[in-house]
């Protein structure tokens, strides 16, 4: 089958498949499934490009995704007045101790010749650590104790949370080009390793740094890019248009909500599939294939490869942090215990896997796919034990165990996805288009 | 002097003892992934969950041998239990062996492809252990809990400040250093461990003095679950057993391997303590030793905790990002391409 055919053919499956959602289940389930693929397309669009141009493994997809989130929070929530007022002076002092600290160490380096710089980097970063933990502890605790049960935290900047989008971007661009200047150059399990820490190491923070975006406490009621349904509901406009359609104004204003979504992340998808398109077929994505696929040959031909590197891997986070952005904003609130690694990172590589390494739309489509799978084999896994179970005596305790594990079920799916799809067909559901002419089948 | 002396106590009970307890557990987990890396030549993100399968086995059995009321007393009865753990592990690893990484193995795949199916490998192990045993913590410490209770130990001695030692901590030492002596006996004298190191140096060459391949990743994969479950059994004797844990056990066991010099059975034993004594010692509150050793009116008004206990993964990252930057072949120059 010729890619042509191939990639229309997936993704017509792919619509009947919701359709039949929609019809078989209900149209809100379809549609909730439709606005969170289109969110895990992103974010695999996101690994795509690292892995798929670039071949670099990066698993800290969710810490990546989770700095999306917070940059949401920060420009959408609206500010704490009386938390500012009562942190604001330790807190500028504390951003004055963390700068004086780095611009000490930074000029250390300059200034000190090589071999004799440890001691005195120490020292700066020792009396800094105190200087910082000092005025920081007071700031945090005067910022948490602001009303700590509704706020507690410094809020946002009360700007439009499509900004929010593009300042997650940022957030996580720049955390992906610290990280890289560390591992980027050495080989490539030190990536995976290091990407593996800062992610986790980026849901603690987020998780502890209640000041910062409440931490386990959450934010909710992320301003809105969509209308309230309760707005559409009192709208006589509305309700007409919905009893002209044969809906009840509640379902009608949920279902007009979730479109709203669907065609902002339609719009962002392929703004970003657009360009991503152009980037790949353009002389830079030759440029990265070739680094992907023989990296010293693309060195003797006087590629910089660790600075290639570096420029796809931040330019791939920023895509997942846009990602995260976007899914906090889809469920309006922020919620830093539910980033797992297992649903944000290695699932986002299944979609990437399955739907073909170095195709965008490949990854556009495993996506969709993994992701309707993941949402339908939980009640799927249910009626499987149950049937395997129907048997056994009401009370059983191993009935009631094998109910309860049917959930893990998914996990095991998931892990036979990638290892099949790893073995017998690693190229994917639609495989990179190679080379400027096609190949003959 | 007295002072002095509870001070030391106290510093011993909390970071000391714990300290040398969880540095052998890292130890005994950063070798398996050494060893792996040694002879397979990639970095196995399954390692934690198959901690966690070799745990779980444990447990299973434990819970069994409770039922019937077979025990051994003063030692927990998981001990029994351990040879039908390490077992289980090793079944599993070397079932996972013969259907997923052999194909790649001989079709000579690139590191990174080994990576991505430990990955998978990592899911599948996550789901099974959740499946038997759930996600809820587990704990299946029973025996005496105490070698010297900190009340025993405020009498005999007469300082303020109790010593207590856990059994399960004494047990995790004794444990690891038999394991780790047999190890590196094993590797230094036996023809088969000599067989292992030298197809580690170069494989080539190992090939053509007539080494048995098979064999040789074989009796790897035996250590590496045999390490891990003992590793996994005696992290859940000393704290308690919750898969979510030993997944991001990973972190720290990685940076140990490294830091050591990865692919060096001893750099990942020094690498254990190393992690260990970081996240120990930099997350604790020291409030209760300066008590002892500083004026009342120099005394800092918070805990003195370097870094909150939330933050003991940090630890183990600023270790591997030192390393890399500085060292990037870890304490005993191991492997860097």
């Amino acid at each position: 089958m010729s890619p042509s055919v191939r990639t229309p053919l997936f993704f017509a499956i792919m619509a009947a498949a919701l359709l039949a959602v929609g019809v078989f289940q209900s149209w809100t389930l379809a549609l909730a499934i439709l606005n969170l693929s289109l969110v895990s397309a992103i974010m695999a669009l996101g690994v795509n490009m690292q892995w798929g141009y670039a071949g670099l493994f990066n698993v800290g997809v969710m810490g990546f995704a989770a700095l999306g989130g917070v940059g949401a929070v920060l420009v959408s929530m609206p500010p704490v007045p009386g938390a500012w007022a009562a942190g604001s002076w330790d807190l500028a002092f504390a951003a004055l101790a963390v700068l004086a600290t780095i611009g000490a160490a930074l000029l250390v380096t300059r200034l000190v010749p090589k071999g004799r710089r440890t001691l005195p980097i120490i020292l700066v970063l020792v009396i800094g650590y105190f200087a910082i933990r000092y005025f920081g502890d007071r700031a945090t605790e005067a910022v948490e104790g602001y009303e700590a049960a509704s706020l507690g935290y410094l809020g946002g900047l009360g700007l439009p949370v499509l900004l929010g989008w593009v300042v997650g971007a940022l957030f996580a661009a720049g955390a992906a080009w610290l990280i890289g200047k560390v591992a980027l150059g050495l080989r490539s399990d030190y990536l995976a390793i290091a990407t593996l820490g800062i992610s986790e190491i980026i849901i603690a923070i987020i998780k502890n740094e209640a000041w910062l975006t409440r931490g386990v406490k959450n934010v909710t009621g992320l301003p809105r890019p969509a209308p309230y349904e309760i707005e559409l509901q009192q709208d006589p406009g509305f309700v007409d248009f919905a009893t002209g359609l044969g809906l009840p104004a509640t379902t009608a204003s949920s279902l007009a909500v979730a479109l709203v979504y669907t065609a902002l992340f339609s719009l962002v998808l392929i703004a970003l599939l657009a360009l991503s398109e152009r980037a790949l077929n353009s002389p830079w994505g030759r440029m990265m294939r070739a680094i992907r696929d023989n990296r010293d040959a693309a060195a003797a031909m006087g590629k910089d490869v660790t600075r290639r590197h570096l420029q796809i891997f931040v330019i791939g986070s920023a895509v997942v942090g846009l990602g995260g952005a976007m899914l906090v904003t889809l469920d309006g609130q922020f919620t830093p215990g539910s980033y797992q690694p297992l649903r944000f990172t290695f699932l986002i590589w299944v979609m990437v896997i399955l739907g073909g390494s170095g195709n965008n739309m490949g990854s556009v489509l495993g996506a969709f796919v993994i992701w309707f799978v993941w949402v339908q084999a939980e009640p799927a896994g249910l009626w499987l034990m149950d049937t395997i179970t129907a048997g056994m005596a009401q009370g059983d305790a191993l009935r009631a165990h094998l109910l309860d594990s049917a959930p893990h079920l998914r996990l095991f799916l998931m892990g036979v996805i990638l290892l099949v799809v790893l073995r017998f067909s690693p190229r994917g559901l639609l495989p990179e288009k190679t080379g400027g002419v096609p190949r003959k089948a | 002097m007295e002072n002095l002396a509870n001070a030391f106590v106290v510093l011993a009970n909390f970071v000391l003892i714990p300290g040398v307890a969880y540095g052998a557990q890292l130890a005994l987990g950063a070798l398996g992934v050494t060893l792996i890396y040694a002879v397979l030549r990639f970095s196995n993100f399954a390692h934690g969950d198959l901690m966690a399968f070799g745990t779980m086995a444990t447990i299973l059995g434990t819970w069994w041998l409770q039922a019937n009321g077979i025990g051994i007393h003063p030692l927990p009865t998981a001990l029994l239990m351990l040879p039908v753990g390490i077992a289980a592990a090793v079944a599993l690893a070397l079932g996972t062996d013969r259907v997923v990484y052999r194909f790649y193995r001989r079709r000579k795949a690139a590191p990174v492809v080994f990576v991505i199916v430990s990955v998978g490998v990592m899911f599948v192990y996550n789901a099974l252990v959740r499946f038997f045993i759930g996600v809820e913590d587990q704990r299946f410490e029973d025996g005496e809990r105490f070698i010297i209770r900190a009340r025993d130990f405020e009498t005999l001695t007469g300082l303020d400040e109790g010593l207590a030692l856990r059994s399960s901590q004494v047990l995790t030492v004794v444990v690891a250093l038999v394991a780790v002596a047999a190890l590196f006996w094993f590797l230094q004298r036996t023809r088969t461990g000599k067989a292992m190191r030298a197809f580690s140096d170069n494989e080539d060459l190992a090939l053509l003095s007539g080494i048995d391949p098979k064999r040789v990743v074989m009796i790897t994969w035996v250590l590496a679950a045999t390490l891990a479950t003992l590793a996994g059994v005696l992290y859940g004797l000393d704290k308690s057993f919750r898969p979510f844990n030993y997944f991001q056990l990973l972190l720290p066991i990685f940076a140990a391997a490294i830091v050591g010099g990865i692919g060096k059975p001893v750099g990942a034993v020094v690498g254990g303590f190393v992690v260990a004594f970081s996240e120990v010692g930099l997350t604790y509150a020291y409030r209760r030793v300066l008590q002892y050793v500083v004026p009342e009116d120099l005394m800092p008004d918070g805990l003195a905790q370097l870094l909150s206990t939330d933050y003991k993964f940090a630890v183990s990252f600023i270790i591997l990002v030192l390393v890399l930057l500085l060292r990037p072949t870890g304490i005993l120059r191991g492997r860097v391409i």
